[in-house]
């Protein structure tokens, strides 16, 4: 992990690397194999690394599948979903502030030592996936972000609670929703700005949303929320607002493009409707689906014949925690459990890994399948929606033996 | 096995601190990557779309016919305000049902 950057030596690190580094990558792109990242290429924005490009501005940037062979994901390498531009580029400590207000008792306009100093720090592993993730694998293809899978990461969050400081705020009868806002903003007054809601209800009663302003032990990359973000772990990354700077407390419901009628899924038990078809009713993306992945051996690698594979990877679900991971060899007939490891919290992603002994030399396709706290698994056939949302269905590898 | 967050004690708020020494922040964008397919119209598409949004927008996109690239104009102009004309509009969607029309 990289050493903290002060002020001094993360502004001449990026003077001295010069433009270089900020190019993209020439020549180099993702995924050969993938349909999907075939094609695209790698580039290197400040405070991160090698990642996969799938739009420049406002930029999304994917995190390639090397990374989710270990539970936790490097800052660096962590994925970039913004909605709007201009997008911060520049935030000054001394000025920024966390304005709450609304329909509190006591507006805070609060600087960050004292988010930092008067509430307790609480720390909390969670995995942070974008709704669409995967979207670019649906069938029939939707319109959106087409993602691979590379739009999720997990990371270990410490922040202050979102209840505390709304209690410190002091929020009155009829509150009805929360509303998060942040630094970027569109140039166009016409572009809907990206704010998120959550029922205040359900805020007061969930002491592990976060206002985040630590990431695996460092400040928060800019392009990742710095200097606070929120954390809503367990539901997708919609949420987690980036950036964060306004907070307000709402008398009525709040119904502005980015949560009607962007970010909603058909109100069916599976969130899904017939492929191709238009739900009747929709409501608000939530809590996420079980998902697995094989991240080593890289998918369309080859293998040595006569030798156990090594598999790794990691599963996640909506906030159960996972309690199986298995993997199958002949087409999802007959599945073999595998080694979990260590166990960070119910809302992290769970490594987990297994040795796998080919039976024969030639082409084979591995799956993996999770199983979460309460039950729910994976399909082996995918579920659609016409956003493009919830992907969860069984993932595989192909691989060549010999 | 359930683990509920722990709040951190002063050592843990004391590492923190350091790690938040940072008290300005500021990186600079890369440019620009992408373009469009050449072709009757791209200029105008060029010029209507990016005034928002890099046309890699544009070019990870599904192809798709008439309908669909009419679908998404309508929606730049009618839900984000995109300050395009009629005329420039139906150039836009004959260029890009075109260059990125259906088995292209």
């Amino acid at each position: 992990m990289a050493d903290p950057l002060s002020r001094r030596n993360f502004l001449a690190g990026v003077g001295a690397a010069g433009a270089a580094l900020l190019l993209p990558r020439s020549g180099a792109v993702a995924g050969a194999v993938d349909p999907i990242l075939s094609g695209r290429p790698l580039v290197r924005y400040p405070q991160k690394t090698d990642l996969i490009l799938l739009t420049s501005r406002p930029p999304q940037l994917e995190t390639p599948m090397k990374y989710f062979d270990r539970a936790i994901t490097p800052n660096e390498a962590f994925f970039v979903r913004y909605h709007v531009f201009p997008i911060p580029t520049r935030v000054d400590l001394a000025e920024w502030r966390l304005r709450v207000g609304g329909l509190v008792d006591r507006p805070l306009e609060l600087p960050m030592a004292d988010l930092r100093e008067k509430f307790p720090a609480v720390a909390i592993t969670a995995a942070c996936q974008c709704a669409g993730n995967s979207r670019g694998r649906f069938s029939p293809r939707v319109l959106g972000g087409q993602w691979g899978d590379g739009a999720m990461g997990n990371a270990e969050w410490v922040g202050a609670r979102l209840r505390d400081v709304l209690q410190a705020a002091g929020v009155r009868t009829g509150a009805v929703d929360v509303t998060f806002n942040g630094l970027d903003a569109p140039a166009f007054p016409s572009v809907p700005d990206f704010v998120k809601s959550l029922p205040v209800a359900r805020v007061m009663d969930w002491p592990e949303i976060l206002i985040a302003y630590q990431m695996n032990g460092q400040p928060l990359p800019m392009l990742n929320g710095f200097p606070a973000r929120l954390v809503v772990p367990g539901w997708y990354s919609t949420y987690w607002v980036k950036n964060l700077s306004e907070i307000t407390v709402t008398d009525q419901p709040f119904e502005k493009y980015w949560m009607k009628p962007a970010y909603r899924i058909p109100d069916t038990p599976c969130g899904c409707v017939e492929p191709g078809t238009v739900p009747v009713r929709t409501v608000p993306i939530s809590w996420m689906r079980t998902r697995s992945f094989i991240a080593a051996p890289e998918n369309g690698a080859r293998v040595p014949a006569g030798a156990p594979v090594p598999l790794k990877g990691i599963a996640f679900d909506g906030g159960y925690g996972i309690r199986a991971v298995e993997i199958s060899d002949d087409g999802g007939r007959t599945w073999r459990t595998t080694t979990l490891g260590p166990d960070l919290g119910r809302y992290s992603f769970r490594e987990w890994s297994a040795r796998w002994m080919p039976a024969t030399e030639g082409a084979h396709t591995v799956m993996v399948r999770a199983l979460n706290g309460v039950g729910e698994s994976q399909g082996m056939e995918p579920l659609w929606n016409p956003a493009g949302y919830l992907r969860n269905v069984v993932e595989h590898i192909d691989l060549e033996v010999g | 096995m359930i683990r509920t967050p722990v709040v951190l004690l002063a050592a843990l708020l004391a590492s923190a601190r350091v790690a938040g020494a940072a008290d300005t922040v500021a990186i600079t964008l890369p440019p620009e990557h992408g373009t469009l397919k050449p072709g009757p119209g791209m200029e105008v598409t060029q010029k209507a779309c990016q005034m928002c949004h890099s046309v890699d927008y544009i070019t990870i996109q599904p192809r798709g016919g008439e309908a669909q690239w009419r679908g998404v104009v309508t929606k730049m102009v009618k839900v984000f305000g995109a300050p395009i004309g009629s005329e420039d509009a139906d150039a836009i969607v004959e260029y890009l049902s075109r260059a990125y029309g259906p088995g292209r």
